[in-house]
């Protein structure tokens, strides 16, 4: 409803910092054609014991964790009906299509053999006990889910434009017949593949170093971090944009997230000590090797908004709750980093470490992204309108 | 049911099921068996002398060509398995490096090529079924027009095995087929393999896994110093055999039972863990993951009871508002 959300749009688009955006995403494109003309090893370290770098584990692992907002909200407002969170959800869902269908490029630009890809559509060729199925059938279809879902939006917009007011009328009156279902599988949708990423674990073994091997707890501590992520994601970005277009912060909002993910924080930490302490890990994590080190690093990131959300004085408190959100987002980017790459160990003889250009594409996905984010959200009614977004 | 319920509900099922996990899967699954009629190969580090013979022969049957070292081309020089090599000799010293198959001061050979799992890691994680056991052999074999190239078969094989041709646009996974892929078919011929038919002392024998392992465990009844006459070819129709002393085998078959067995198993004097074997249990990692899947999907039944949950509490959460309320 037009009267709820804003686009930006009498601030200018091509901004120093858009175009800066854009450049980098030049720079990426550039290796991105010599990957499919020279192949994978012109841009990339991946070697026998590492088939997968930064880009699976940043661009999928990770980049759709990040995008988890949607999903979180989603569950705050539809589940637990906490109407009052409804004026995050666009913008969150903007960054969770952003997030994801960078994913699925990702995915593809990774995918040795892409022209084979439709075969995991392909009942004949399905293996159904494979994570790696699960994973790609899902994210594909929460992609498209999450396009549905953001298509309000569009068609808010479509509405004001000359000619085209009768069918995005129409357009919107079959969309809201169904939305609802779109809405439970944006849920359902993100707990699976997200626990399934937890999953992708198991199968590796040994590879995985004995604080992250949690093998039949780890799509729990996927989804439980996928969750705590989103919330934090959602308090970060509504803080940026905030003060990036100086406008009225969200702050009451943002506080009664916190506590949810208080209480998600805790319950993480409680499955993954207490599975580590039965299991015998004490050992391991006082070791003091490149594991137990970077184990004490993601608990202290964990810990820490814990110990800011656990306070009724510094969870009212915007910045304080930003410093909560940023420490819980590299936490949770930590975890899943350090399990499935960092600490990762095939065994002597393979080490891996990204190739520049490796990295300039990632940080490139990410630039085209903020670029995109910035363009949509002063086209498209996205952001909260200001004097709602504070009532 | 009211909305606290709903949350105690929801929240007694997600401890329920991560209980339910933690104990070891509802539907677990036990280790794949051994296929009925399992081929394989015994690798016996102690017979082997290093000549590479294997390597050169593997290149040979699989059409491929040797790796250089600078200006030499005539022999093999591959390091370790990579999309141009299937099957590598590699060497272990440890200190001097000077006498064969000692633990201290010694060196040994290790063969690295395709294990041939009971329970393939590979074939559980791959998506389009590009990896598959072969009901009957066992052998482990590649269908490229099937595969994606999404590499998880690297990261779910225990021994590295699967190799992904990075230098190619168009590259493909490279692995040890048994010699028995299409247009090569020696296993269906009624030959051995190429590596063990080209082994010159035996190190590298041919047979079925159960009579492989009788042969394996045989050697390792036997005391050490005593004359045996160790195979060539089959084992089960050798073609020469030839006397050595027995050496001080390490008490256990590589394979017999490590994740669930192989079918291509090793023998050596020095300890397993030194010639680069991986830390393994008994338990398939394969067993464990797929036991996780099925309590989750099977049959997708939780996946469609949660969305009829969800479908009728978001409908009932979104009909109080306006029109455009469910966004
Ligand atoms: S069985 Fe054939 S493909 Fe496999 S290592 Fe031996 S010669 Fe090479
Ligand atoms: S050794 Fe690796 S590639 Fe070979 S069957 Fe086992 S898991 Fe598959
Ligand atoms: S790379 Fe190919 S064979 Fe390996 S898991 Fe992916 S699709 Fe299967």
């Amino acid at each position: 409803m037009s009267h709820h959300y804003e686009a930006l749009d009498r601030r200018p688009v091509l901004t120093p910092f858009f175009l800066l955006m854009v450049a980098i995403a030049a720079i990426g494109t550039i290796f991105l054609i010599t990957r499919f003309v020279a192949g994978m090893g012109a841009v990339a370290n991946l070697n026998g014991g590492y088939p997968w770098g930064v880009w699976v584990i940043y661009d999928i692992v990770v980049g759709t964790a990040l995008a988890c907002g949607g999903y979180a909200l989603a569950v705050t407002v539809y589940v637990f009906n906490k109407g009052r969170y409804h004026p995050l959800i666009r913008p969150a869902l903007l960054t969770s299509l952003l997030g994801y269908g960078f994913a699925g490029f990702g995915a593809f630009v990774d995918m040795g053999r892409y022209w084979n890809g439709y075969n995991i559509f392909l009942p004949w060729h399905m293996n159904t006990h494979a994570v790696m199925l699960e994973v790609g059938l899902c994210v594909a279809a929460y992609i498209l889910v999450l396009f549905i879902e953001f298509s309000p939006t569009l068609l808010e917009w479509l509405r004001k434009q000359t000619g085209w007011q009768v069918r995005a009328e129409a357009w919107r009156k079959l969309l809201d017949k169904g939305l609802f279902f779109f809405i439970a599988l944006g849920i359902l949708l993100p707990t699976m593949h997200q626990s399934s990423l937890g999953s992708f674990l198991i199968a590796m073994g040994y590879k995985v170093h004995p604080l992250w091997q949690t093998l039949h707890l780890q799509p729990l501590l996927a989804v439980l971090s996928a969750f705590t992520m989103g919330f934090a994601i959602v308090i970060f970005e509504g803080s940026l944009v905030t003060t990036g277009f100086k406008r009225h912060p969200e702050t009451h909002l943002f506080t009664g997230l916190g506590r949810i993910m208080m209480g998600l924080i805790a319950a993480f930490l409680a499955f993954r000590f207490g599975y580590l302490i039965l299991m015998g890990k004490v050992g391991a994590m006082f070791a003091f090797d490149l594991g137990s080190v970077m184990f004490w690093i993601e608990t202290a990131l964990f810990a820490y908004p814990l110990y800011v959300l656990a306070s009724p004085v510094m969870r009212e408190n915007g910045k304080h709750l930003l410093y909560a959100a940023v420490s819980m987002i590299l936490a949770g980017s930590l975890y899943r980093f350090d399990g499935a790459l960092i600490t990762y160990n095939p065994g002597p003889g393979y080490s891996y470490f990204p190739a520049l250009p490796e990295l300039i594409m990632t940080v490139a996905t990410i630039a085209t992204e903020i670029a995109l984010y910035l363009f949509i959200v002063k086209t498209f009614p996205v952001l909260p309108r200001e004097a709602h977004a504070t009532a | 049911m009211d909305r606290r319920n709903f949350f105690k509900t929801s929240l007694g099922a997600t401890v329920a099921s991560a209980a339910a996990l933690a104990a070891g899967g509802v539907q677990a699954r036990p280790n794949l068996d051994p296929a009925p009629e399992a081929v394989g190969m015994l690798y016996d580090a102690t017979l082997c002398v290093g000549c590479k013979a294997c390597v050169s022969k593997c290149k040979e049957v699989n059409g491929m060509p040797p790796v250089p070292m600078g200006q030499d081309t005539h022999a093999d020089f591959a390091l370790d398995l990579s999309a141009k090599t299937r099957n590598v000799i590699k060497i272990h010293t440890e200190g001097k490096g000077a006498v064969k198959d000692a633990a201290a001061d010694g060196f040994a050979f290790e063969k690295r090529s395709c294990m041939h799992c009971v329970d393939p890691g590979c074939v559980s994680v791959c998506p389009v079924s590009a990896l598959t056991r072969h009901p009957m052999t066992g052998i482990v074999s590649y269908n490229k027009d099937a595969c994606i190239g999404c590499r998880t078969c690297m990261t779910g094989c225990p021994y590295n095995v699967p190799q992904y041709d990075y230098d190619n646009p168009f590259g493909q996974i490279v692995k040890c087929e048994m010699c028995n892929q299409k247009g090569v078919e020696r296993i269906d011929k009624g030959l051995m393999t190429g590596c063990a038919e080209a082994c010159p002392t035996g190190a590298t024998l041919f047979g079925s896994r159960g009579a492989l392992l009788a042969e394996a465990k045989r050697r390792l009844a036997l005391k050490p110093g005593e004359t045996y006459a160790y195979p060539r070819g089959d084992v089960r129709k050798p073609d020469s055999f030839h006397e050595k002393a027995v050496p001080g085998y390490q008490k256990t078959v590589w394979g017999e039972k490590e994740a669930g067995g192989t079918n291509v198993m090793h023998l050596s004097a020095i300890p397993y863990d030194k010639l680069g074997m991986p830390p393994l249990g008994e338990r398939s990692y394969a067993s464990i993951s797929e036991g996780v899947q099925s309590t989750l999907y099977s049959y997708l039944a939780l996946p469609v009871v949660a969305l009829g949950g969800l479908t009728w509490l978001v409908k009932r959460n979104t009909s109080g508002e306006k029109e455009g309320g469910a966004e």
